[in-house]
């Protein structure tokens, strides 16, 4: 005898309004934080590229679907990069990973399962499977907080933009239904 | 007696979330052939496997490493040497499938703990003891395709220890004689550790269906919105004569939690979750879950069942072979 599940996960989503205004923004803010965020997560975390393997030389379309834009990632260790496109104007990839903001930040922070959201089609993905898994395994493993992450572009002064850093996660991830920061941990001490 | 909980473990961050969230011991695997979930970005390397074991033994947790493929003629020493690392990292036993492997762990590591794979299908007592008698082999994972009536029979034809699968996908096949992805993709689970190898899985939306294709063959169509299933050929939807749908097996895991009052009794030691390819998530929620029923089991409470079924594939759960029903 087999138990049906009656109902999928709730993802929460972007809304809509405040999609609709990103739309009009222009991403070469976005594009130099961006940037920058793909150079210090190579030098803050090698282990995460070494665990890409032959798989950080493929093209990944990371694509939030409640979003008017996607990000276009190059993991190659020497030379990451990362910037957002117009969903209409992103070019060739050999992997695409689909899915509400939340749905995506949710992985990286390791409050969703990926295999869970792809069962439940809250996840979707087309190309190069292996590409995906590997950076999916990647990214778990690294027990990333994207806060902690972009405080970390502020060198010497991550300290002083601590704060306001807390209250725009407080804020977004408010609007993104979704924690924007997760407590430390990852190592073995 | 506490039944013992065995959590799997795809990277070091998820072998931690298992020891965190209550494993007695966790199963793990290198990051090559030698282990039967050989997925992209998965696994330990040599220096991870030896500081994730320290952190088990400082937290009273043991780490079981699943050495569980089978060696490739000509290339035998892969294997070996997988053994002899586990070995001298000091791991609390290795998972073996092989038997020239098993009497290499026996020989060149005496004190070893060795334990059965599930990929060896050691079903019945005779083929257990045979392994007991000639390596030392001190517990078996059982195939999941007994009854927990044929389990208790077994565990009362035996002198070592039954470990059985409580959670997790399902293999409709007998472990380690499945060749259904072979044919596809060329690949063989059992020798390059990966069912269904990722490399050669595609997906694609069409007309808002998502279609699996393995090794360039369509093997499942779901309309939008449906539960998706993992890309194996078992799980597969094919047309045979005026059906059409799912011919081996439906897309349904296994979650036998209800049943660990009877397992206990038929004389199980230990308890596996499946799923060293799943997230820390994944791993964190379902042992979580489990240290609490087998809490609940040991201090005489009832055990809440089933809710866990948003974490598993076709969004499906069964008891499997353990309640075998006719339909």
């Amino acid at each position: 005898m087999t138990n049906r599940v009656s109902e999928h996960p709730s993802i929460p989503r972007f809304p809509r309004s405040g999609a609709a205004a990103l739309g009009f923004a222009p991403l070469l803010p976005l594009n130099l934080a961006a940037g920058r965020l793909a150079t210090s997560l190579a030098r803050r975390h090698p282990a995460l590229f070494e665990r890409l393997g032959e798989q950080a030389g493929k093209n990944f379309v990371i694509d939030p679907t409640d979003m008017p834009f996607v990000f276009r990632l190059a993991p190659q260790p020497q030379a990451p990069r990362l910037r957002a496109e117009r969903r209409g104007s992103a070019g060739a990839w050999d992997a695409r990973i689909a899915g509400p903001l939340a749905a995506l930040i949710g992985l990286v922070h390791g409050a969703y399962d990926g295999d869970a959201l792809f069962f439940s089609r809250d996840l979707v993905i087309e190309g190069d499977t292996a590409a995906v898994l590997a950076l999916r395994n990647a990214i778990d493993n690294e027990e990333l907080d994207l806060v902690e992450e972009g405080l970390a572009l502020f060198g010497p002064f991550a300290a002083l933009a601590a704060l306001p850093a807390s209250r725009l996660a407080t804020l977004v991830g408010g609007l993104a239904g979704v924690a924007l920061t997760r407590r430390s941990g990852g190592s073995f001490a | 007696m506490t039944l013992e909980l065995v959590c799997p473990a795809g990277t070091p961050a998820a072998l931690r979330a298992a020891i965190d969230a209550g494993a007695h011991a966790v199963y793990c695997g290198f990051n090559d052939e030698t282990n039967a979930r050989n997925f992209p970005g998965l696994n330990f390397s040599r220096a991870e496997m030896a500081d994730a074991i320290g952190y088990a033994h400082r937290h009273d947790a043991k780490v079981l490493v699943a050495i569980n493929t089978f060696p490739r003629a000509g290339d035998f020493a892969l294997w070996t040497r997988a053994v002899d690392d586990a070995a001298g990292m000091q791991a609390d036993a290795v998972i073996l499938a092989d038997l020239g492997l098993l009497d290499h762990a026996a020989r060149a590591h005496p004190s070893l703990r060795l334990h059965v794979s599930v990929q060896a299908a050691a079903a019945n007592a005779d083929a257990i003891g045979f392994y007991a008698r000639s390596f030392g082999v001190r517990r078996v994972v059982l195939p999941r395709v007994l009854t927990v009536q044929e389990i208790a029979a077994i565990n009362r034809d035996i002198a070592i220890e039954t470990e059985v699968f409580i959670f997790g996908g399902l293999c409709v096949m007998a472990e380690g004689r499945c060749s259904l992805s072979s044919y596809a993709c060329g690949n063989s689970p059992n020798m390059n550790g990966a069912c269904s190898p990722a490399s050669q899985v595609e997906y694609r939306e069409e007309d808002g269906d998502l279609v699996s294709r393995l090794g360039g063959f369509a093997i499942h169509r779901v309309k939008a919105g449906a539960p998706a299933p993992y890309p194996t050929l078992c799980k597969g939807s094919f047309e045979a004569g005026a059906y059409r749908g799912h011919v081996f097996e439906d897309p349904v895991s296994l979650d036998a939690a209800s049943l660990i009052p009877q397992l206990a009794a038929a004389g199980v030691t230990a308890l596996k979750i499946e799923g060293r390819q799943r997230s820390r998530a994944y791993t964190q929620a379902v042992v979580r879950n489990f240290r609490r029923a087998l809490d609940a089991h040991a201090a005489g409470r009832p055990i809440a069942a089933g809710e866990l079924r948003a974490l598993t594939e076709g969004q499906q759960t069964t008891a499997g072979a353990y309640s075998k029903t006719w339909r």
